[in-house]
């Protein structure tokens, strides 16, 4: 099993904050996974490390074995990374359709693709020429996705997909992210709910203070209580 | 891609027609104040078609600023530059400018304009990349570049064409009105009108039918997404200012034959009141531009005719009246 | 240090600099004989104020304002019209400061609450357009201030060349009223500079820098950034219109070319740019760099246009005529915000001083 991304000693400062303070760990292709870590730990900016949004001071990113940390965003883009971000970032004046004609860059919509979509995001056909902007916040957290799957792409980066949406959304977006797994996608998902990443993860790093604290498969983390007191606890309990 | 059947369709958020129905209501309260049918009818064709020129040099800049928050103190200059390249070709072809025949006029003015463009654009590139890209993101020093750099396209204009007045006169089909009835209706001022349509049907066909138009909005709400999605949005940026900046040297040629003269201080004049129609009409928005163009020519021609001492003011009394109604302009761009 | 507010030079060439311009404008009507170095001389008094308070908001605010001449203005225009119309009296002068102090800071303040809300860029626009406004008012209504043509007016007579107070037997020439008016700008200006630097040393000073590192931090500190933008706006205005008021004094006259023209604006951007934003010193420095440039260099350009035009080469006789001085001007603004952006301050200071 290959490691499709990997991360070695990445520093980010973001002004004079010294946010990411050597980051190493490896995202090995066809698996998902999880990124945990209380708010603050350094997650978010990591995917925007990684997606060339912020610039590392330091380190080196490689995708399928090549360097990616010099590249700009638009490169690391289309050498087959897609993004959703944590503010979803939809374009709410355009409408569901020309959001996905956008995030289509090879050219036009794949009909089988986007069949495969609505599979799972029906509420995207249902609203397919309306603006994005009057969608439901779960329907925005679909179209980003969708944004991001509506072509093939080597790896995926999510961004807390279930932040401040409803449970039983969460419990359905949590389907659509395991349909995508199975198509064989390579996601990196930064995730607070620890349901969902048990849920979804195959691999698990947790990071604190802008480094990985802990890495290793999410089963064993998963089966292990008192690990995921030492290393969630503090968080889980700031977050209530 | 086959064609997909919305099953549903949320409710559309309310137009914003208000704005729109401002000048009308203008136009519509000027009637019993002018008076005369005549003269109204005069006075608001040369609104609209003062509006319109003055929209075609403010487009660039309103659009420049809502993709890349970039705004040109500079803009001026191109509109200067424009006319006086203009007179380039009009003057020596001045025979053919005179000549009675239509056609031979749009022989010499359509490569007249064209020409304008083409060296307005050209600057354009170059202003962006020497005096826009190296402060990018930086708002003072951005205002402080492209204000340098007006006074340097100013004065170079003086140095090269010397600091008098130079006539630009109008073709000669072009001269005259028609009348109809009573009413006289400037030739000149229905072309402006006709060209100023034609423009902003083009942008907003483009901003709202092609996939570099849905590139410009997106960019608009957010140039993070549009970059993570995989496109270069500098090189976008660019093509957008060389057409904003073109936009502005045709708006130069237009202006300049509207006066019927030329000078190197067009460029502060004109300025002053683009920025007041970018302002109305909320940075960024095309549609708030156009309609805050209008709005301007209106008050400057019926204001003018009515209380030609407000005249001076009246274009800041008008844009404290619009910011008091709408503190971000007509139509505020979402995301900023 | 009590009279700089704890803010020195912070550098040795720096500080000989501004003591050889202080000594040079102190001994100028004795050293330098002549209606033009005087006049020169006091011009840099008035800008060195007037750029200094330009500096107030443009380098420790971050706002760029186009209005600063129209305060300039309502400066020179008040002094103008109060003694064309009054009578040259010294109760025309106060009614001049009485008048034209208020009316700088209402406008100050209506543009302040009316735009600083926003953003700077919008700031500047705004500005602008209501700047071009007063200019176009002030030439039009020609009633109120001779429009074009400006107000001519005499002085109170203390003020006036023909009130002799030490004869020619003294110094060579005579000491009179045209020098005492150049020592009451040279210390009002003088005044003014160091009431700035109080300024910008006090807390009050820190929390606008605060506001230009980073306005939204500013806010959630608990600061009204609109009041103290609005309030640092108003103090510049003032000082800006008391520099007017020297203005019209020292020249007798108060017209639109002299005291409102857009490019008396740029005149005071270079001059805050060359000399450093948000340095208080710069203002000095910038001042007096650019007015004997624009005295003194002309002249020089003048020579090598005519030499150029002479050896037939095209083109640069008209770059180089004296009347395009701007053009240069307009390059050398250019390359000093991209290369020098901390002007001669900065530099001699060896360290970034205006942080953007």
């Amino acid at each position: 099993m290959s490691a499709l991304l990997k991360l070695t000693g990445v520093e980010t400062y973001i002004g004079r904050y010294h946010i990411l303070q050597g980051v190493d760990f490896e995202v090995p292709e066809g698996q998902t996974t999880m990124l945990l870590g209380r708010n603050g730990a350094g997650k978010t900016t990591t995917l925007r490390t990684i997606m060339g949004l912020w610039e590392a001071k330091s380190g080196s990113i490689s995708l399928a074995g090549e360097p990616i940390e010099k590249l700009s965003t638009p490169d690391i883009a289309q050498r087959g990374v897609g993004y959703v971000p944590e503010s979803m970032a939809v374009f709410s004046d355009l409408t569901v359709k020309e959001n996905l004609v956008l995030a289509a860059r090879n050219g036009p919509l794949d009909d089988a693709q986007l069949a495969w979509i609505f599979g799972f995001f029906p509420a995207l056909k249902k609203f397919w020429l309306s603006r994005a902007g009057s969608l439901s916040g779960g329907q925005k957290q679909m179209l980003s996705i969708a944004r991001a799957i509506v072509e093939p792409r080597k790896l995926l980066l999510i961004d807390e997909p279930t932040k401040g949406l409803a449970p039983a959304i969460v419990m359905s977006l949590i389907e659509c992210l395991k349909e995508i797994k199975r198509r064989g996608a390579t996601i990196l998902l930064v995730e607070q709910n620890f349901h969902a990443a048990r849920e979804l993860g195959d691999q698990v790093l947790v990071m604190d203070n802008g480094t990985i604290v802990h890495r290793g498969e999410m089963a064993a983390l998963a089966a292990d209580v008192p690990l995921q007191e030492r290393l969630l606890g503090l968080s889980l309990e700031a977050h209530q | 891609m086959s064609e997909i059947v919305a099953t549903d369709a949320l409710p559309k958020p309310k137009r914003d027609i208000a704005p729109l129905l401002l000048p009308l209501v203008l136009a519509l309260l000027m009637i019993p104040l002018v008076g005369s049918p005549s003269s109204w009818v005069t006075l608001t064709v040369a609104s609209l078609a003062m509006g319109m020129m003055i929209f075609i040099m403010a487009s660039g800049l309103t659009l420049v600023f809502g993709l890349m928050d970039v705004l040109n103190f500079g803009h001026g200059a191109f509109i200067a530059v424009g006319a006086y390249v203009a007179t380039l070709v009009l003057l020596p072809l001045a025979s053919w400018a005179q000549a009675d025949s239509l056609l031979i006029n749009l022989a010499v003015l359509v490569p007249a304009a064209l020409l304008s463009m083409g060296v307005t654009g050209a600057l354009g590139l170059v202003v962006e990349r020497v005096l826009v890209l190296p402060v990018y993101g930086q708002h003072l020093k951005q205002i402080l570049m492209t204000t340098g750099g007006l006074i340097v396209a100013e004065q170079t204009l003086y140095a090269l064409f010397g600091p008098q007045i130079i006539p630009m006169p109008l073709p000669a089909a072009l001269r005259g009105s028609f009348i109809l009835g009573d009413v006289a209706i400037s030739k000149y001022r229905l072309l402006a009108l006709l060209i100023g349509l034609v423009i902003f049907v083009a942008i907003e066909l483009v901003l709202n039918r092609t996939k570099i138009g849905l590139l410009i909005r997106a960019g608009v709400e957010n140039r993070e997404m549009v970059e993570a999605l995989g496109y270069r949005i500098r090189r976008l940026f660019l093509g957008v200012f060389m057409t904003g900046s073109a936009l502005a040297g045709l708006g130069g040629v237009m202006w300049g034959l509207y006066r019927e003269q030329v000078h190197a201080s067009i460029g502060d004049e004109l300025t002053v009141l683009v920025f007041i129609v970018v302002i109305i009409g909320g940075l960024g928005s095309i549609t708030g531009c156009f309609i805050g163009a209008i709005l301007v020519a209106m008050v400057a021609n019926y204001g003018g005719f009515l209380v030609p001492k407000l005249a001076l003011v009246s274009n800041i009394l008008l844009m404290v009246a619009v910011l008091m109604w709408r503190p971000r302009g007509l139509y505020a761009v979402t995301s900023r | 240090m009590m009279i700089l507010s704890g803010d020195p030079p912070r550098s040795r060439a720096l500080s000989i600099l501004l003591v050889v311009i202080l000594l040079a404008l102190l001994a100028t009507p004795f050293v330098f004989p002549g209606a033009k170095a005087l006049n020169v001389a006091a011009k840099i008094c008035i800008f060195a104020a007037l750029v200094a308070s330009y500096d107030l908001l443009l380098g420790y605010t971050g706002s760029v304002s186009f209005a600063h001449t129209m305060f300039y203005g309502i400066g020179s225009y008040a002094i103008a019209i109060a003694l064309y119309g009054l009578g040259p009296s010294w109760t025309s002068v106060a009614v001049a400061v009485v008048a034209g102090l208020p009316l700088a800071l209402l406008l100050a303040l209506a543009i302040g609450l009316f735009s600083l809300r926003v953003e700077a860029i919008f700031f500047a626009m705004i500005t602008l357009a209501v700047a071009s406004a007063f200019l176009v008012l002030a030439s039009q209504l020609s009633w109120l201030t001779g429009g074009e043509d400006g107000r001519s007016f005499q002085l109170p007579e203390l003020l006036r060349p023909g009130t002799v107070f030490i004869g020619k037997e003294w110094f060579g020439f005579p000491i009179n009223g045209r020098i005492l008016t150049y020592y009451l700008v040279l210390s009002a200006c003088a005044l003014m500079v160091l009431a700035l630097l109080r300024v910008v040393n006090s807390p009050f000073g820190r929390v606008l820098q605060a506001i230009r590192e980073n306005r939204f931090r500013a806010e959630a500190l608990g600061y009204r950034t609109v009041f103290h933008l609005t309030y640092a706006n108003c103090i510049a205005a003032m000082v800006a219109a008391c520099a007017g008021m020297l203005n019209a004094l020292w020249l007798r006259y108060a017209g639109p070319d002299t005291s409102l023209a857009f490019s008396i604006m740029l005149d005071i951007l270079l001059m805050v740019v060359i000399g450093g934003m948000g340095t208080i010193y710069g203002a000095v420095i910038g001042a007096a760099i650019f007015i004997l440039a624009q005295n003194y260099l002309q002249a020089l350009m003048s020579i090598a246009s005519t030499a150029a035009s002479e050896a037939g080469l095209p083109l640069l006789p008209g770059l180089l005529h004296p009347d395009r001085w701007l053009l240069w001007l307009g390059l050398l603004f250019i390359a000093s915000v991209y290369f020098f952006p901390t002007g001669v301050v900065g530099r001699l200071r060896g360290k970034p001083a205006a942080k953007h």
